[in-house]
């Protein structure tokens, strides 16, 4: 029995690799982080404020995950996250009603995606342009709507915003004496639910399975007779779907629409995927690894933050050294088993 | 003729149809709609010189930068099949070391802004020196490897301007950013001119076009036919970072500042649908420089058209966007297939036999 659980009949491929660095990464960092700044780093909070601050983050990363590991690229996912949110706020500040608002939501992600994905795999077109072009119109959109920052007046909705999932022994005792209990956002239970159904999807569907297969090798999968085209257009799909989501999560968490929302996000997305494991060319990625793509990429910069390095340079920097120390750690490794398996 | 018609129509006439093709468009557009869009002037500026005026001075004066830049990213893009996106940051930081440099002048005379643009071109390589080892040494995709500048990049120009946005007042600054006295043409036309002739010297004397394409192309096969593929990609992206220098600092001039967060925004978005337009592949391989520029002219003349019937600033991209995909479907491969076949089967009358598989 022991031998079963101990030892891998074969080795780790290279998804797994690339994800076991990333967490084992991160939990290094976050250890270094309660060594040297203590406090705040300590608490279960800390965590959670991680997860609610980045829920949409989490749910757009998942959906660019999925079109990079079928080779693709989208980034038009932070703009299309925007115009949900000004959207949804307008009809909300109009006296509409919170499950069309979801629906609404679902549906400008749904339609991108749909466009998207038939411009990219039945015309052909490159999925840079395509997505760039829908980026554009996004946020020309959201600038249609409304140039002003709108906030949602919807007492309902208002409810829904407010709710937060309390554990209070995983609180922590304030300077008071009063018992803080940690906090959970709506938006964080439906990013882990995003996150675990596109972990099954791409771990035992056939159609996750082909996004690996025309990621890696198109003419191969080609030639095993997955239906390529297809199969790209619903990466494209999903993407859009989730970022719909995302969309209507970011305005749980905000609760107001502002033209220059989710500004940079598509990059961010892009920055945890990489961190994540994911490779652009295709073929290799998980969305665990993504997830904590995003958690890494957020504790860097609650480090240079709690660290006293206030000028707010610091931040971007450090997350493009941060980056830059990724993405040569995956080439180095992958170089090396490359050559590995040649001899 | 029955021929050339063919040609165009499946898309024959070289990858120059569709930036041309979009060009015409855009300007009968303009015609129909106001017959003197196009009309030039001759009016004083401020320092009483007299200079042309009108919208298309405006549109070819405005696609400066992008010009520019178009041109050192066709380069990138045929060598390394990926795009930069870091090229507005490092322009950015270009701009601030420029105007750093300049600052620290007492007195702005020729000789300091030469050194000046130096500096700013030296630094600029030494960035796309980074992205360019990223790229070549390490093979790591070009649109991973620059987005670690894209990331920083505008927050280190932040950075060496200390946190400021600093402005820098001289009539040779002027001079750059918009006419030399006695001369009624704007002056980063003039530049755009200069680095189009450059490119054209430095292909003409050298085999570098043919070297990058092969890269391009394969790179393997490249190297074994004696070409160093590495030191293509680097050459190409050290092209760019000139590029970068001299765009940023035409940028510094146009306004006498240096604003780390708008100078010259979302331009890499710009200039990459620049060398898509000009009928470039984004994957690497061939490539015409003439074709990028003309790219850039139709997204100038584009955003142009679109303030001049009142569209707000903000809102340009939603048109701009429908505009877009509009071209890229017609020069699609699967469009353009088709519409071939459907021109052929019009021309010659009869339904042909095809055989499937046969295109493959």
């Amino acid at each position: 029995m022991k031998g079963t659980i101990f030892q891998r009949r074969e080795p780790l491929n290279d998804t797994q690799l690339l994800m076991t660095i990333t967490i084992g990464i991160f939990v290094v960092m976050y250890m270094l982080a309660v060594i040297l700044l203590g406090g705040g780093f300590l608490h279960a909070q800390q965590i959670f404020d991680m997860l609610n601050d980045n829920a949409s983050l989490v749910i757009v990363s998942c959906g660019l995950t999925i079109v990079m590991i079928g080779g693709g690229i989208d980034i038009s996912v932070g703009a299309v996250t925007s115009l949900v949110v000004m959207s949804c706020v307008l009809y909300l500040n109009k006296g509409g009603n919170i499950f069309i608002s979801i629906l609404l939501a679902v549906g400008i992600g749904l339609v991108f995606g749909l466009v998207q994905g038939f411009l990219i795999s039945y015309m052909e077109i490159q999925p840079f342009i395509v997505t760039l072009a829908g980026m554009f119109f996004a946020r020309g959109m959201t600038t249609i709507l409304s140039v002003n920052p709108q906030k949602v007046d919807h007492e309902a909705f208002s409810k829904l915003r407010d709710t937060k999932i309390e554990i209070s022994w995983l609180g922590y005792k304030a300077k008071n004496g009063n018992l803080v209990p940690a906090r959970i956002e709506l938006g964080v239970v439906v990013a882990v639910v995003c996150v675990i159904l596109a972990f099954l999807l791409l771990k035992y569907l056939r159609l996750g399975r082909g996004f690996y297969a025309i990621g890696g090798n198109q003419k191969s999968a080609l030639m095993l007779g997955i239906n390529v085209k297809l199969t790209r257009f619903m990466s494209y799909v999903i993407c859009g779907l989730l970022s719909g989501i995302s969309g209507y999560v970011f305005m749980m968490h905000t609760g107001a629409g502002n033209a220059t929302n989710a500004a940079g996000m598509e990059m961010n997305a892009i920055a945890a995927s990489i961190i994540g494991g994911t490779l652009l060319t295709g073929g290799v990625g998980n969305v665990i690894g993504t997830l904590f793509g995003v958690l890494t990429l957020t504790t860097i910069k609650k480090i240079v933050v709690s660290s006293g390095l206030n000028d707010p340079w610091w931040q971007s920097i450090t997350t493009g050294g941060m980056l830059c120390f990724f993405i040569l750690l995956q080439s180095i490794v992958l170089g090396r088993r490359a050559k590995k398996k040649k001899t | 003729m029955k021929e050339k018609f063919k040609r165009l129509f499946s898309g024959g006439l070289g990858q120059m149809t569709i930036p041309i093709i979009a060009l015409a468009l855009l300007v009968i557009f303009n015609l129909i709609r106001d017959t003197s869009f196009f009309s030039i002037g001759i009016m004083h500026n401020n320092d009483g010189n007299a200079v042309l005026s009108g919208n298309i001075i405006t549109i070819i004066n405005g696609a400066s930068e992008l010009a520019i830049l178009a041109m050192g990213m066709t380069l990138v893009t045929a060598a390394c099949g990926g795009q930069d996106i870091s090229v507005g940051a490092a322009a950015a930081i270009a701009g601030s070391v420029f105007v750093k440099v300049l600052k620290a002048s007492t007195a702005i005379s020729g000789g300091t802004v030469v050194l000046a643009f130096l500096c700013a071109c030296i630094v600029a390589m030494l960035f796309a020196l980074f992205n360019g080892t990223l790229v070549a040494v390490f093979k790591i995709q070009p649109m991973i490897a620059t987005l670690i500048l894209y990331t920083c990049g505008r927050s280190i120009a932040y950075w060496i301007n200390g946190g400021a946005t600093p402005t820098v007042y001289s009539s040779i600054i002027t001079a750059i950013g918009g006419f030399i006295p006695g001369i009624p043409v704007p002056t980063p036309v003039l530049i755009v001119v200069v680095m189009a002739l450059l490119f054209r010297v430095l292909f003409h004397f050298t085999s570098l076009r043919l070297f990058t394409q092969s890269v391009g192309i394969n790179g393997d096969a490249a190297r074994l036919n004696g070409i160093n593929s590495t030191f293509i990609k680097l050459l190409s992206f050290l092209i760019l970072g000139v590029c970068v220098a001299v765009s940023g600092c035409i940028g510094v001039s146009r306004l006498g500042l240096i604003n780390h967060e708008t100078l010259l925004l979302d331009i890499e978005m710009d200039t990459i649908l620049a060398v898509a337009i000009g009928g470039n592949s984004l994957g690497g391989g061939k490539f015409k420089i003439g074709g990028s520029i003309i790219g850039a002219y139709v997204i100038q003349t584009l955003t142009i058209t679109l303030y001049a019937m009142k569209v707000s600033s903000t809102d340009v991209k939603a048109y701009k966007a429908i505009v877009i995909i509009l071209m890229v479907v017609i020069g699609s491969p699967v469009v353009k297939e088709r519409f071939g076949k459907f021109m052929a089967r019009l021309v010659h009358g009869s339904k042909r036999v095809s055989v499937k598989g046969v295109e493959e």
